[in-house]
């Protein structure tokens, strides 16, 4: 079985794989215990998969474990914990931006990748960052509301 | 603060079995077990006890145990809330276990918006009971008059000052052993320090940093991961299964029960990819009517008609009415609760009994079920709730467990089952179609003199205890068979006084897809066809359509949630389509008014668009939501239900419509069944009218009710055109704009 390096969330990680077409989802999951990255549809149209891969965001659901070996990876867990979130983090927690929270994942990573290159955005560029990161609850209204709040103290 | 959480969080961890939502030191939500503490207490599930619901731990902490869940949508915090302030203790010691049928008394389905209503004030009525119980035990301990005791901080002192003694001290550890007293005296609204505050969810924290143990994120050792595969029709039965097409994936059983079929393997991409590849063949399926004949065929089904509703003598007025009466068809398509997260479960099933992970919103209604097909005493099987992506009503959850609960059986390990995206638009019980034909005419004032409604929707099966599920009808499993919808035909008489009313249905025997309750059963189709047709009355009439709403409506509460949208649309009165037309993009305004149930919340929703003249599209830019559900218990977790209400609804009315052809549903990812995205998105606004003095209702689906008819209305005001179909897509829009 073959075997790959990268590094997660600050540590290297060595993962064994029957398939190299195996999706970095299922591998973060099931092998690393990363939970907070979730399934969505496995097809890159909802985003509740994504992660940082360098810095930018990527859909964990279609992107193979091989693409991402010698690259590093960052997971929600890797931004911050309940005692210690990140500001993006501790931005949807004061806007109590979740319902049933499946999206919540996407929506941060999304937001993370966004304000990093955009450290100020206006709510239309909110919007357009996140048009490909669904909500089936309707929350919406506070994930933007979030994402502003955090932009304003990042 | 944090000494209090400490001690909640370590009495918690001494347990073992459920899962209890528990706060911790940051917050974070933490999967612990509560079954040991249930053993040690002699738990009963008992509705009936005050020990069916509450458990005082020896250091004070509190755990309720609540047969309704939270599905998203703030439960979790309302009833702690409401706990904690009949007891006098912080919200932060008390723990949650939800759902489990092993450890909670069975309250009912979390449906209907029931969850507080109904769940939490049975609960709230618990800890009633318990506050008496624990002034008469520290009255004995303390020899002094229950009246001269005060409660707070989780536990007893004497009014006059001097030392108390805490909750732990009086019962920690022990039973009540008491029954619920209905007339346990209740706190005064008044004093209410708890309730009526935003507190934040306890779920968030971990929610949003990835620690939250979903349904989808629990595990058991020697878990395997289990896919089914469904037919390529409805229907259709299996034939054969080549299993050499799978050969080169590692690790896979195929599992197969008539026309049943799985796979299971160690490695969950291997249960993936073995499910998409195994070669099986099928019969031909049983034959769906595709959904562009679909109302047709709606019109044409053999129907059983049942006079709902009868006052005054309608059809002898519209008769009177003559040429002046007016007549209109509305229709709201299937649709799917598309869950952001394919239904997930996990099953345990052995010889002697079983425990299902799932995150039905009825798990002890579905015990029975569960029993039935797996062949086991009811006792013997145990389902326990846990989070799952947000389901609207009855979605695809308790298949998923049921395909696990089987494929546990067949290979006598714990299983693992998600579905893939295609599973969950594919096979997911739909909201039925809904067809209505409605007649109304004016009285010389122009007033509603006459409404007659008569709707096509498909009879919900007299005591039909669950939805059937789609694994054991295909494994030839014992199942009670019938149609489940909700209660799709309330509303479709104005929530007005109107004279002579007559409601209608045409119970249709059977829909193309397999129903099941989705948010606001009915509700939504109905009040988008009843207030879009008072929309056309009022434009009949010549008048401004709120004060066509307000005349006559003599029920205060109505008329406030009316006023109130008045105040902050900043309504001006005129007729719909009075603004001269100018320029390529229209402007209007609508609104809709609902008495939900017209037994329950009070909501009326305003609505500003722009409709592109040229390509059909309209953009909400703002709705205006003011919402009366009596007693607001969090006004921010209410908030986010009644946005999330709106929003998700908007979403239904302007894209979504379930696309299925002969065989099965082909609108099965979101490509094919689009849902709202960000640059759809309004702005919001909640206006919450609290009402201490009255009992709480509901907030998951009244604010649902009036959006899709506050939408069309505000698309006719601006271009003239009357959307009588959902989804208002710009192809409709520009279609009624031609007819306009």
């Amino acid at each position: 079985m073959a075997s790959y390096n990268f590094r997660v969330n600050g540590r290297t990680e060595r993962v064994e794989s029957w398939d190299p077409d195996q999706p970095l989802l299922y591998v973060l999951r099931n092998a690393l215990d990363l939970k907070g990255v979730k399934f969505g549809c496995g097809l890159a149209q909802c985003g509740a998969c994504t992660v940082l891969v360098d810095g930018a965001p990527v859909r964990a659901c279609i992107t193979p474990v091989s693409a991402v070996a010698g690259r590093s990876v960052t997971t929600l867990e890797g931004l911050g914990s309940p005692k210690h979130p990140d500001p993006v983090q501790a931005a949807f927690i004061a806007e109590q931006a979740a319902q049933c929270g499946y999206c919540t994942n996407g929506m941060v990573m999304s937001a993370k990748a966004l304000l990093k290159q955009t450290p100020h955005p206006t709510v239309a560029q909110v919007k357009e960052a996140l048009a490909d990161n669904l909500c089936r609850c309707g929350t919406h209204t506070r994930i933007l509301r979030a994402v502003m709040r955090a932009a304003g103290s990042t | 603060m944090t000494a209090a959480l400490e001690l909640s969080r370590r009495a918690l961890l001494r347990a073992g079995g459920a899962v209890v939502v528990s706060f911790t030191l940051a917050g974070a939500a933490r999967a612990q077990s509560a079954g040991q503490l249930a053993r040690d207490l002699g738990k009963t599930v008992d509705a009936g006890e005050v020990d069916g619901f509450l458990a005082v731990h020896q250091d004070g902490a509190v755990t309720v145990y609540s047969g309704k869940v939270d599905l998203g949508t703030g439960l979790r915090i309302a009833m702690r809330q409401m706990v904690a302030e009949e007891l006098g203790l912080p919200v932060a010691r008390i723990s949650l276990v939800e759902g489990d049928t092993a450890l909670t008394p069975d309250q009912g389905p979390t449906a209907g918006s029931t969850g507080i209503a109904k769940g939490g004030v049975q609960i709230r009525q618990a800890a009633a009971t318990a506050r008496q119980a624990l002034l008469k035990l520290a009255s004995e301990r303390m020899k002094t008059p229950p009246d001269a005791l005060m409660m707070g901080n989780g536990g007893v002192k004497p009014k006059a000052g001097g030392k108390g003694v805490s909750f732990g001290a009086l019962i920690g550890g022990h039973r009540f052993a008491l029954k619920l007293d209905d007339k346990a005296p209740l706190r005064d609204p008044k004093t209410y320090a708890v309730v009526g505050k935003p507190l934040p969810r306890p779920d968030v924290p971990a929610k949003v940093t990835g620690r939250h143990v979903y349904m989808h994120d629990f595990t058991l050792p020697r878990l395997l991961h289990g896919r089914v595969i469904h037919p390529p029709a409805v229907g259709a039965t299996l034939q054969s299964v080549d299993e050499g097409s799978i050969k080169g994936i590692p690790g896979v059983l195929v599992v197969r029960e008539q026309s049943f079929l799985g796979v299971v393997a160690e490695d969950e991409w291997a249960a993936v990819r073995a499910a998409r590849e195994l070669k099986a063949s099928w019969s031909a399926g049983t034959g769906l009517p595709g959904n562009d004949g679909l109302i047709r065929a709606i019109r044409q089904s053999p129907a059983q008609d049942e006079t709902l509703l009868a006052r005054g003598d309608a059809a002898g007025a519209l008769v009177a009415a003559a040429g002046k009466a007016m007549s209109a068809t509305y229709y709201w398509p299937p649709q799917s609760h598309a869950s952001l997260g394919p239904s997930c479960a996990v099953a345990d099933v052995r010889a002697d009994g079983a425990t299902v992970w799932t995150a039905s919103q009825a798990t002890h209604k579905y015990r029975p079920h569960f029993a039935r097909f797996l062949e086991l005493a009811a006792e013997k099987v145990r389902l326990v709730y846990l989070d799952g992506a947000g389901c609207y009503g009855m979605n695809g959850h308790e298949d998923a467990a049921a395909d696990a609960a089987l494929l546990s059986r067949a290979v006598g390990r714990p299983v693992r089952v998600q579905w893939m995206r295609e599973d969950e638009h594919g096979w997911d019980p739909k909201g039925p179609p809904q067809l209505l034909d409605l007649r109304a005419s004016l009285d010389g004032n122009g007033r509603v003199a006459a409404w007659q409604a008569e709707m096509w929707v498909p009879q919900a099966t007299k005591g039909l205890p669950n939805i059937p599920l789609l694994s054991p009808a295909a494994a030839g499993l014992q199942q009670p068979q019938g149609l489940a919808t909700g209660l799709i035909t309330q509303d479709a008489d104005p929530a007005y006084p109107v004279p002579n009313v007559r409601v209608v249905a045409h119970w249709l025997r059977d829909t193309p897809l397999r129903p099941s309750n989705i948010r606001a059963p009915g509700k939504i189709g109905n009040t988008f066809a009843v207030e879009g047709f008072i929309d056309e009355l009022a434009a009949a009439a010549g008048a401004d359509p709120l004060a066509f709403r307000l005349q006559g409506l003599d029920d205060p509460r109505g008329i406030e949630v009316l006023k109130r949208v008045e105040s902050r649309m900043k309504w001006e009165p005129r007729p719909a389509k009075s603004q001269p037309a100018a320029g390529t993009v229209a402007h209007g305004r609508g609104i809709a008014y609902s008495h939900y149930k017209h037994a329950e919340n009070y909501v009326a929703i305003g609505m500003e668009v722009t409709v592109d003249r040229g390509s059909g599209v309209v953009r909400v830019a703002r709705v205006v939501c003011a919402h009366d559900c009596g007693l607001v218990i969090n006004p921010d977790a209410l908030a986010n239900q009644i946005e999330g209400g709106i929003v998700q609804t908007l979403s239904r009315a302007l894209f979504e419509e379930v696309i299925f052809d002969r065989d099965r549903v082909t609108s099965v990812d979101w490509a094919s069944y689009p849902i709202l995205k960000f640059p759809d998105l309004p702005e919001v606004v909640v206006d919450l009218v609290d009402r201490p003095e009255l009992p709480p209702m509901g907030g998951g689906e009244a604010a649902t009710a009036p959006v899709g008819a506050a939408l069309a209305n505000a698309i006719f005001d601006a271009v003239g055109a009357r959307l009588r179909q959902a989804p208002m897509t710009p192809e409709r829009v520009k279609e009624a704009m031609a007819h306009a």
